[in-house]
């Protein structure tokens, strides 16, 4: 060590310690970021420089992933192209230095709104189903407590590969598949078993004396479970809600499988966008992009619960 | 206010039999205490009362009324609890004014009678605080004043002193038995510290195992113990006892243990020869050179007005509080006797007390 003069402290790091944590946690920053960095400049390269080798760092912005992400487009002769009109907005114009012109929207946005609606659907009945089954496992003798447990946790241990063929043949039996309602209830189903582990820990830090003295005072079970429990538990239902979108926007496997016209979500959509002469990188990208943001958008509106939800139990009050 | 009766309670968790036929009064007005080491089943007992628990069977009235099953918001109760269970969401105003809240009462006369309740417990400055920053004596006066702004039958406490440090405590006790003779409300106090207790109740009762051994006053408690264990339980240090084997007559003045004759409080019940067990406070042990039992200074504990003098005797070793201005060497021989009219007798095998002259004297409480 250098010119440790002052008396150091057992618990308190050192300078060097500390820059060599801070610089970790830098690096580790970085090799996170690269990734979705190059994703986010692929988003608004051409097809020639997404493509071009060596890769290019610089290049001239284009909008052109971002338009074919949004629009399905033919290709016409220079002729028929100088018969129209001028170009109705940008991508038109793109569309036509290309040699083509716009036919129409393409499935991204439909799908998004898929993605939203099946994704936060099963995060509100997750999160919902898991507050209430937590509550009762938390407060109540309930028979086989434990072997139910273990029973809901070995629901998450299985791949869900294991199961998606059966699950395929079930939904199309019953004629769930392929639309949002199977999917909000696969999700939940898969999302639950977290959402009541994730709950039943943060609900068994809040003393039960706080519902018996409302219920003395006059609250039944189920008032005091509203009134005063749940606003307590606020730290631990947005970390677990978090965790259940993550879970149910990203999903990929059985939205491959169970999805394809009417209920499919982004993520089986998004690597699929073809365009001339093959896959068309930027508008991937584009696509890809534009599916952070809602996630992005949730978790830094719910940081600050979730910053202290993540560390829960690790630190005893 | 109310009076509560408790009739042969019982209460099992499982296979745990946690409450075993409890059964006591409190009279109007009166403040009882349950007493009793961790896990006799007092905390289980008094939330019964409350209704945050169902007996397995046996009734509970409150003012002649069964309300054994009843829900707890239906009992007219106020509960306070040892951690307070005050809602970190509120401030002091909102969380005294909380059961009013539930009841619907109106928002100008639920602010009176706030106000009124922090009066009386002294926090009128503290009621726009936030809970979380309050000291403990303060968080304790303010779940006593969510108890007390209801105006309910009866107060029902489960420990509400032990998170507090011992100067707040003693302070507390004052105020808490202060707030009681004012109020007059039947109060059933929930503690295992004795001298909390004795400080505060009207009557103990003292719990173990489930068992209740003995509802009496402070006083009774003390000075006739109804089973081993209530002797051994109450009293700092506890009573002595030495085992010996003998038979009574109603009647009988003397026993005999070894080869002395110990004068006793006479017996009133017939006990045919079996194991028997005297009991002696230590402050009813008599130094004096021609005492029944001589026995070796062990070491002596210096308690300011007090000492503790530990002394091996052929009967097992024996505790006497002796005034501290007596002086006593470690391995000096020294002679002992007993006060006949406090002594007490127990029953080896049941534990329970025999009933002498002493059980006579008079119930106090």
């Amino acid at each position: 060590m250098t010119s440790a003069t002052a008396a150091h402290s057992v618990v308190e790091p050192t300078t060097a310690t500390r820059r060599f944590a801070g610089s970790l946690v830098v690096l580790y920053a970085i090799i996170t970021m690269i990734p979705l960095a190059w994703i986010m400049l692929t988003a608004f390269k051409s097809p020639d420089d997404a493509i071009s080798y060596p890769p290019k760092v610089m290049f001239k912005p284009s909008l052109e992933g971002f338009c074919n992400l949004f629009t399905t487009r033919s290709r016409q002769t220079p002729e028929f192209i100088r018969s129209l009109g001028p170009p109705q907005g940008l991508c038109d114009s793109i569309a036509r230095s290309r040699n083509m012109v716009v036919a129409g929207p393409s499935n991204y946005v439909p799908r998004f709104i898929n993605s939203l609606i099946i994704a936060f659907g099963s995060t509100v009945l997750a999160v919902a189903l898991g507050t209430l089954s937590a509550y009762g496992f938390s407060r109540f003798r309930v028979p086989l407590k434990d072997d139910l447990l273990f029973f809901i946790l070995s629901t998450r241990m299985m791949p869900p590969i294991a199961v998606a063929i059966p699950i395929y043949l079930m939904y199309r039996t019953i004629g769930l598949s392929d639309t949002r309602l199977g999917m909000i209830l696969l999700y939940t189903s898969v999302n639950v078993s977290l959402a009541v582990w994730l709950l039943k820990g943060f609900i068994d830090e809040i003393p039960r004396e706080y519902e018996e003295a409302a219920m003395i005072d006059g609250y039944t079970r189920f008032q005091a479970f509203v009134k005063v429990v749940l606003p307590q538990a606020t730290t631990g239902i947005a970390a677990t809600a978090i965790f259940c979108l993550i879970f149910a926007w990203n999903e990929y496997a059985f939205a491959v499988l169970l999805t394809s016209g009417n209920a499919q979500t982004a993520p089986p959509f998004i690597p699929i966008i073809i365009g001339e002469g093959g896959q068309d990188w930027p508008a991937v990208a584009a696509g890809t992009t534009l599916f952070l943001v809602p996630i992005v958008v949730f978790t830094v509106l719910l940081r600050k619960h979730l910053l202290r939800g993540i560390t829960f139990g690790a630190v005893r009050k | 206010m109310a009076q509560i009766k408790v009739e042969a309670l019982d209460k099992s968790f499982g296979s745990f039999h946690a409450v075993k036929s409890a059964s006591f009064a409190v009279e109007d007005g009166q403040f009882l205490c349950l007493l009793g080491p961790s896990g006799c089943g007092k905390t289980t007992t008094l939330r019964m009362i409350a209704g945050l628990e169902l007996p397995t069977s046996g009734t509970i009235r409150l003012d002649g009324e069964d309300v054994t099953m009843n829900r707890a918001s239906a009992r007219d109760i106020a509960f306070v609890f040892q951690l307070f269970a005050l809602y970190p969401h509120m401030n002091v105003r909102r969380n005294i004014g909380f059961p009013l809240k539930c009841e619907g009462i109106s928002a100008a006369e639920r602010d009176r009678r706030v106000v009124e309740a922090a009066r009386i417990l002294r926090i009128s400055h503290l009621l726009d605080r936030s809970v979380s920053g309050l000291a403990g004596g303060d968080r304790q006066r303010v779940a006593l004043g969510r108890a007390i702004v209801r105006k309910p039958k009866c107060f029902l406490m489960d420990e509400p002193l032990g998170a507090l440090d011992t100067e707040m405590r003693e302070a507390m006790i004052h105020e808490l038995r202060a707030l009681h003779d004012r109020l007059g409300a039947t109060t059933v106090y929930v503690t295992h510290d004795q001298l909390e207790a004795m400080a505060m109740a009207d009557r103990i009762a003292v719990m173990n195992n489930g068992v209740v051994e003995q509802v009496a006053s402070p006083r009774d408690i003390y000075d006739r113990p109804a089973s081993l264990f209530v002797a051994d339980f109450i009293g700092s240090p506890p009573m002595n006892f030495l085992p010996f084997r003998g038979g009574l007559e109603t009647g009988t003045q003397a026993i005999r243990i070894g080869e002395r004759d110990v004068a006793i409080p006479a017996a009133r019940e017939v006990m045919a020869e079996s194991e028997l067990v005297l009991g002696v406070r230590p402050e009813h042990v008599r130094f004096t050179d021609r005492g029944m039992v001589r026995g070796e200074v062990y070491g002596t504990e210096y308690l300011g007005t007090t000492q503790i003098v530990t002394v091996t005797t052929h009967y097992g070793t024996l505790k006497a509080r002796s005034s501290s201005s007596k002086s006593f060497r470690t391995g000096e021989n020294v002679g002992l006797d007993f006060r006949p009219d406090t002594l007490s007798i127990f029953d080896k095998a049941s534990g329970r007390a025999i009933r002498t002259v002493l059980h006579e004297g008079g119930a106090h409480g």
